[in-house]
């Protein structure tokens, strides 16, 4: 368990070397790079604005241009896919794309070209239906609805409101003689006429009709709505080749997507070279690059720099009160929980690595949780099979996890057998049902579900043991701040309370008799407890309000410290969880199994139980796993880190390949 | 009047999954229309808000799981369900802890899941933290299972 050693690197190169430097620096990602020197008369720093947004807008468009492809033209992928993490490319590859990189820009403007026409091709084929939906009313209509009149007629084409028959129409008009009226659609709501008179009677017609609340039509059309209609089918259909052809182009576009996904990916590292590269000091002939990096690459990226271009690099310890970036380095088998410890907060100054310990306590507490042996074989099976199968390609954040289930699992496995559940009972009610008889797995261990107390008393020590852990992890950090008083009453004081006070309890009856302990301590053990309680809860009074002056200050601080003896009796207390969340899973999993036997009758009655117990066990484990890992995460950021871990540590951010496609080898 | 312990007993474990399990589906159906509101926004942070969503559903599984520990203990399950009228009444108080604490910390817990959604929502990188939130709450429900489990598997060697 380790905070990472930082030094301090300063960098000074040729001008000349700059790009292929940082490009370098990039791809092998372990230094942090800080901005420590300001402009002076020789250092000045270099203008990107321009090549940044142009980068900026490059990597938009190429990100936009992918979005449309997996829009139109998706790929398809399986949920696996997802695992395989950024594809490896070499240098070399690399290297050669620039060249091609003009190509790609432009089949990626021609990508979000084609979106923007096939938007408006979609828009005139609505305008289009909306017109016809206009028209249709009108159809029956022979002549174009601008049509006016003759010469000698005038004509009035347009609607009236309510449900019209000719007959109604003419006895309302009755006064005027020469005139012929046509219906040409009606409806509820209006009717649609064509009347045409003569043109010494449009006086006396109009105001007719404007009595019937007739109202001239909208639509100005200089052809008639029949050919109207025709003409938009027709357009219509060039609209609809139209699109067929975009779409076309689009899908052979599409076999450009790999390259496209680079260009991004080129575009995003450029971006974040130039971004750098604007923060770097330049005088006229040499560039000057600051940072942090862990000691132990230090040698390898002082040669590899030294053996390609011409520099200066110099390396030095930072000083004490340096806030520098926090890198962790564990082994194996506990790495898996750097994440938990990263969510919660790195280690601050002086602080040490939690990992170990927090790694220890979590398989166990996450096993117990759970505790079925199945379910815990699953989890290994699963996270076992994803390792194996994508383990190289995976990125770190999910292998890290898939591990931590691993290793969850293993430990799930270990108490199922000790408490003797398998699938819960599911021997017991399969023999049961099937074979008339009834067998069953002894757990090694009890069955939580029958002796639930001592279930609560083991959760509760195994708390116990926790917590102290948690205060002898202060005692070393104590130790390593050289903190000497600190050891003694911020932890050797609390020992002897939490500890005494413990073998005191068990020199009471009635505190023994509700855990159903059956020995009994010699009296010397009980009295030396209770003494060593008191002396604990002395010393934490007159020590613990030390930063105070005023002595009744001091005292009063000391008491309120002591109260926090209640404290520790509730993060006991609520390592009970352990007792009621494996209990959760056990009963859940008796329910399942007694549902599934109930179906079951005769030969043919395995497949509904078969059906019961898969779909009730998967949904069982996704509960109650989640359940686990909830609860495991608290126990450890509250009950334990309360004890002696802050954080606060600012995470350790290198200058890398931040692609989202592929990854850059060195050579 | 003798019979009636059963009917105490039974209702009892009735009250724990119902009034449980109703905090639990109210609950989580509030979590779920913020989830829902979250990955409108950004589709990648689903299985972050739907483990936030998840969270207070869990009292409704143990009040499922009170209930049938008592309808087991009960023998509504198989086996005899004779009682005394003082036996039933002490299995019906023994489900209240669940059956009240289940679904008032439900619904506060929804309501602190509401608050983490919208912490990941800004702030996808404090998921951990947003996590524990509601966590907190569930403490009191552990609580109450703890106690009507005891109770309930207590009840039985009693003499009354």
């Amino acid at each position: 368990m380790a905070v990472l050693q930082m030094q301090r690197i300063t960098i000074c190169a040729l001008k000349r070397d700059r790009k292929q430097l940082l490009e370098y620096l990039q791809r092998r990602g372990v230094i942090e790079i800080t901005n420590e020197i300001s402009e002076d008369e020789v250092f000045h720093k270099m203008d990107v604005n321009v090549a940044v947004s142009l980068l900026e807008k490059g990597k938009r468009n190429a990100e936009e241009a992918i979005r449309i492809l997996n829009e139109m033209v998706p790929v398809k992928k399986s949920m696996l896919d997802g695992l395989n993490g950024r594809s490896v490319v070499s240098k070399k590859e690399y290297d050669e794309f620039a060249e091609k990189s003009e190509k790609v820009s432009r089949i990626v403007s021609r990508i979000v070209q084609i979106e923007k026409q096939l938007a408006e091709s979609k828009a005139e084929l609505i305008r289009m239906s909306m017109q016809s939906e206009m028209l249709l009313p009108w159809v029956n209509l022979d002549v174009p609805l601008n049509f006016k009149g003759t010469k000698k007629t005038i004509a009035y084409i347009g609607s009236i409101p309510g449900e019209w028959s000719l007959e109604q129409i003419y006895a309302e008009i009755s006064e005027i003689e020469k005139v012929t009226i046509d219906i040409i659609f009606s409806s509820k709501t209006n009717t649609n006429v064509f009347i045409l008179c003569e043109k010494t009677e449009s006086e006396r017609a109009i105001e007719k009709l404007r009595e019937m609340g007739f109202a001239y039509q909208t639509l100005q059309t200089a052809k008639a709505p029949k050919e109207m209609e025709a003409d938009l089918k027709l357009e219509e259909k060039e609209v609809n080749l139209d699109i067929e052809a975009l779409l076309e182009e689009l899908t052979e576009l599409s076999s450009h997507r790999s390259e496209i996904e680079f260009f991004q990916d080129y575009a995003t590292m450029r971006l974040h070279k130039y971004e750098v590269l604007g923060q770097l000091p330049q005088s006229k002939s040499i560039f000057v690059i600051t940072g942090y990096l862990p000691n132990e690459d230090c040698e390898s990226i002082e040669t590899g720099i030294l053996e390609k271009f011409e520099a200066f690099v110099e390396f030095e310890s930072p000083s004490e009160n340096e806030e520098v970036p926090v890198k962790l380095k564990n082994n194996k088998f506990v790495e898996p929980l750097e994440g938990t410890i990263e969510s919660f907060s790195l280690p601050g100054k002086g602080e040490i690595d939690p990992t170990t310990v927090t790694a220890i306590f979590y398989y166990v507490l996450f096993g117990l949780m759970l505790s079925d042996a199945v379910y815990g074989l699953v989890m290994v099976a699963g996270c076992g099979f994803v390792l194996l199968k994508f383990g190289k390609k995976m990125e770190d954040g999910i292998k890290k996890a898939m591990k931590m289930f691993f290793f969850c699992g293993i430990s799930t496995t270990f108490w199922g057998v000790m408490f003797g559940s398998y699938l819960g009972d599911i021997v017991d009610t399969f023999s049961t049902t099937f074979l008339g008889k009834t067998t069953s797995i002894a757990p090694v261990w009890f069955f939580p579900v029958k002796e639930p107390m001592r279930m609560l008393v083991f959760s509760m020590l195994l708390g116990i043991i926790h917590l102290i852990a948690g205060l002898t992890m202060k005692l070393y950090q104590n130790l390593k701040q050289k903190d000497y008083s600190g050891i003694v009453y911020d932890v050797i004081f609390w020992y002897f309370l939490l500890l005494g006070s413990i073998f005191a309890l068990m020199g009471v009856p009635t505190f023994t008799n509700t855990l159903g302990v059956t020995f009994v301590l010699p009296e010397v053990v009980t009295k030396t407890g209770g003494i060593l309680a008191l002396i604990g809860a002395v010393g934490i009074v007159l020590t613990n309000g030390r930063e105070s002056k005023n002595p009744f200050k001091r005292f009063l601080k000391g008491l309120y410290a002591l109260y926090g003896i209640t404290g520790y009796l509730s993060d006991i207390l609520s390592y009970s969880r352990l007792l009621a969340l494996g209990l959760a899973t056990g009963v859940i999993c008796t329910v399942i199994n007694k549902m599934a036997s109930m179906t079951a009758t005769g030969i043919l009655g395995i497949i509904p139980f078969l059906i019961i117990v898969i779909f009730g066990h998967t949904l069982n484990i996704a509960i109650n796993a989640l359940g686990a890992y909830v609860h495991t995460t608290r126990l450890q950021y509250v009950e334990f880190f309360g004890k002696f871990y802050n954080g606060g540590g600012r995470s350790f951010r290198p200058f890398d390949v931040k692609t989202k496609y592929y990854k850059i080898k060195e050579n | 009047m003798e019979s009636l312990g059963i009917v105490f007993a039974l209702t009892g474990a009735i009250m724990a999954a119902l009034v449980a399990g109703v905090g639990s589906a109210i609950a989580v159906g509030m979590a779920g229309e913020a989830a829902a509101g979250v990955v409108t926004d950004d589709p990648s942070k689903f299985s972050k808000v739907l483990i936030l969503q998840l969270l207070p559903g869990t009292q409704g599984i143990y009040g499922l799981l009170i209930a049938f520990i008592t309808l087991t203990q009960i023998g509504v399950l198989g086996g005899s369900s004779e009682m005394s009228l003082a036996k039933g009444l002490l299995y019906f108080a023994a489900c209240l802890p669940m059956a009240i604490v289940g679904y008032f910390s439900a619904i506060k817990q929804a309501r602190a899941s509401l608050a983490s959604i919208s912490l990941v929502s800004k702030k996808p990188d404090q998921f951990g933290k947003a996590m524990i939130f509601p966590a907190m709450v569930e403490t009191y429900a552990i609580l109450a299972l703890l106690i009507s489990i005891l109770s309930i598997m207590g009840i039985a060697p009693l003499a009354i």
